[in-house]
């Protein structure tokens, strides 16, 4: 789970990590009221969304006066922010975060990530800071310093002072960027994030260390032990649809094909993908149902893919283990007759059941098309989709 | 012979009177598995499918003998069941248990490397179907009948994908030596090479299939360990062709974050260590049949 900036530079606050004066607003004129209680005469007026980029992007304002950031943010509040990590269609600014602007002599890179190779956290720094951490590996890898936590006895000051050193930072810094770096630490350590980025940590002229853009990730398996991490959670910041899968048990990816998928199991759903991109189409999305599925989660399933205008045609296919190929079917049947598509729908059974599942299927007098393997699951729906577009092309031109 | 389970192998279930737990274990036991005990705490004394259930591991141990275990504990407490099993002297653990935080899972390894070699605990899981040696003894939650008893040796992240596999190997009348999932978690037990090892030195296994996917270090690890040190011939076939950048398919550990983590890049690696690539999902037994010829 993704948080915004502000709430990302007020946890790491409460561990020790400095961090500029700033305040949240909501409209404009909250926004030019919260820089006269600020004080100071240059703001960084900051677009809240969950995604990188935003300077680039016109999300990140430095303003004079009231007028202008009032002249700022009311371009900004509302606005679709579309960054190179938000995709096309965006994401909307709801919040702004002011900021009092620091004198700042220098910018550092300072990321923790969750590294899978170790299996530790690793910290990742560079005195490259402001550039993408992906710019700096490809432009100046020699710059970026490593070091892994032995998880047994937490991130030790030596770590931290050896990181500090490699950086370049004056002796007289030092202390401050041990009480930094350790911060960060327990801040991930405490609250299972999976990710805490400052980008960029910035030395100032006048000799503080500050966090001045702050991203963090959290583990969504660990959130039932952190409810204040989890009403973080902003849900203008997530596609409705994912949100809705995520609420009701699915996993669920939008994507820009046209044939809808419904799987079973994280792996066989991209496989599912892959075979059907290699038959000639384009899924619509990845849809992984889980272990254990009901006929009504199953439902809930094939309304959620059918809520995407661009599915022409929808996939389902199950390898029953810990699933009932019976249940699934049942899902199918009920959801078809309730809710009728005008779109070709191949069903592929396999596993738990299967020959309960595939009468229920046959005796549903419902136009489904079946498909005993995964190869003829992929063909029949590609071809289903290509004959029922063609139809339907013919009869406009009709 | 098998890698990590054979017919004769004391089994214990750790949460063994959840509903699931409970099913899955009438299923192990009716494909002929040695189940000889459960652990649930604070439900010592009782009986549960048949076998007697304990407080604690070691108790299960000192009674019953065991020496492999199968966690079906909720995410919560799953990873202090697999420390209490490692701590127990079981020798091998299953954990099918998804959703376990993973920074709950480094300190179970960081646990696990508190004992000397030839008493550490082996982990696969978490977030896996399990663990089956066909017509011996199964420690998971398959459905045992798609497997057939043969020389193929199978690792895969993905459960479901594993089945296809076993199916698809089934229809040409070829089976499996042992089938292993080290489930979709980005810290997990196992990894590809730590499983390649094993099935290296198994005399049983006559080739393997690896089923990886996008996301993290491992399959890129395996193809390394693969060049220097195995001389089995491997099939291989990476999900997630089709998959985005940046985003999370499902498994958590299913995110391209990193040069060599797409599919297509793992599939570039893979090959050049020699690696006999199944280019997509459907094909996997058939080509597995044509290496073997």
């Amino acid at each position: 789970m993704d948080i915004h900036e502000y709430q990302a530079k007020e946890i790491l606050s409460n561990f020790g990590v400095g961090i500029a004066q700033g305040a949240l607003a909501y409209s404009p004129e909250q926004a030019a009221y919260r820089a006269r209680e600020l004080g100071g005469e240059r703001w960084v007026v900051k677009a809240q969304v969950h995604a990188g980029g935003r300077g680039k992007a016109g999300g990140v304002k430095i303003c004079n006066s009231d007028s202008e950031i009032r002249a700022v943010t009311e371009e900004m509040f509302g606005q679709k922010l579309v960054t190179h990590q938000t995709g096309p269609e965006g994401k909307g600014i709801y919040r702004v975060y002011v900021e009092a602007a620091v004198p700042i002599a220098r910018e550092i890179y300072l990321g923790f990530v969750l590294d899978r190779g170790s299996q530790r956290v690793m910290i990742v720094a560079s005195g490259e800071g402001g550039m993408e951490i992906e710019e700096i590996s490809a432009e100046r890898p020699d710059s970026i310093v490593r070091a892994t936590v032995e998880p047994a006895v937490g991130l030790q000051e030596f770590q931290c002072r050896e990181i500090a050193f490699a950086l370049g930072i004056e002796p007289k810094l030092i202390q401050q960027m041990v009480r930094t770096l350790k911060g960060c630490y327990r801040a991930f350590r405490e609250l299972d994030a999976t990710m805490v980025e400052i980008n960029p940590l910035v030395i100032t002229s006048d000799e503080r260390i500050l966090a001045l853009d702050a991203k963090m990730t959290f583990d969504n398996n660990a959130l039932f032990r952190h409810p204040q991490v989890a009403e973080l959670r902003d849900k203008s910041q997530e596609d409705p649809r994912e949100s809705r899968a995520a609420d009701g048990g699915l996993s669920y990816v939008g994507l820009d094909g046209n044939i809808g998928c419904i799987v079973n199991g994280a792996g066989l759903a991209m496989a599912t993908m892959d075979t059907i991109k290699l038959a000639g189409g384009e899924p619509a999305n990845f849809l992984d149902i889980g272990g254990g599925a009901t006929p009504e989660r199953v439902a809930k399933a094939f309304r959620l893919v059918m809520s995407d205008k661009n599915v022409q045609a929808v996939l389902v296919n199950i390898f029953a283990g810990i699933n009932r190929c019976d249940w699934v079917a049942e899902g199918v049947v009920k959801v078809l007759r309730e809710n009728p598509v005008d779109v070709p729908v191949v069903v592929r059974l396999a596993g738990t059941n299967v020959e309960e599942g595939q009468k229920i299927i046959a005796q549903s007098g419902l136009p489904l098309i079946r498909a005993t393997t995964l190869n003829e699951a992929a063909e029949r729906v590609v071809a289903a989709w290509r004959a029922d577009t063609n139809s339907n092309t013919n009869l406009k031109a009709v | 012979m098998s890698i990590f389970l054979d017919s004769d192998t004391p089994v214990i279930v750790q949460g063994i009177t959840g509903k699931m737990a409970r099913f899955h274990t009438k299923e192990m036991i009716e494909y002929g598995t040695n189940v000889v005990g459960g652990v649930v705490p604070g439900k010592g004394g009782e009986t549960c499918e048949g076998v007697p259930v304990f407080n604690t591991v070691k108790e299960a141990v000192e009674a019953t003998g065991a020496q492999a275990s199968l966690v079906f504990v909720p995410p919560p407490s799953a990873a202090d069941s697999i420390m209490e099993a490692a701590d127990a002297g079981i020798r091998y653990c299953v954990c099918i248990t998804d959703g376990i935080p993973a920074q709950d899972m480094i300190r179970v390894k960081r646990y696990m490397y508190r004992y000397p070699k030839e008493r550490r605990m082996v982990l696969t899981g978490p977030n896996c179907a399990g663990t089956i040696s066909p017509g011996k003894a199964m420690l998971g939650i398959m459905p045992g009948h798609i497997y057939l008893q043969g020389n193929v040796g199978i690792i895969g992240r993905s459960g479901t994908l594993g089945y296809e596999a076993a199916a698809q190997l089934k229809e040409r009348g070829l089976g499996v030596s042992t089938s292993v999932g080290i489930g979709g978690d980005p810290i997990n037990g196992s990894s590809f090479r730590d499983v390649l090892e094993e099935f290296e030195n198994d005399p049983d296994t006559h080739i393997i299939c690896m089923i990886g996917e996008i996301g993290g270090p491992q399959e890129a690890e395996a193809a390394d360990y693969i060049r220097d040190h195995v001389t089995k011939p491997v099939v291989a076939y990476i999900a997630g062709l089709t998959a985005p950048k940046g985003r999370t398919m499902g498994h958590a550990g299913a995110i391209i974050s990193a040069f060599g983590e797409s599919a297509s890049e793992k599939v570039e690696i893979l090959t050049a260590a020699g690696v006999t690539i199944a280019e997509n999902p459907a094909v996997i037994g058939e080509t597995i049949a044509r290496v073997m010829r």
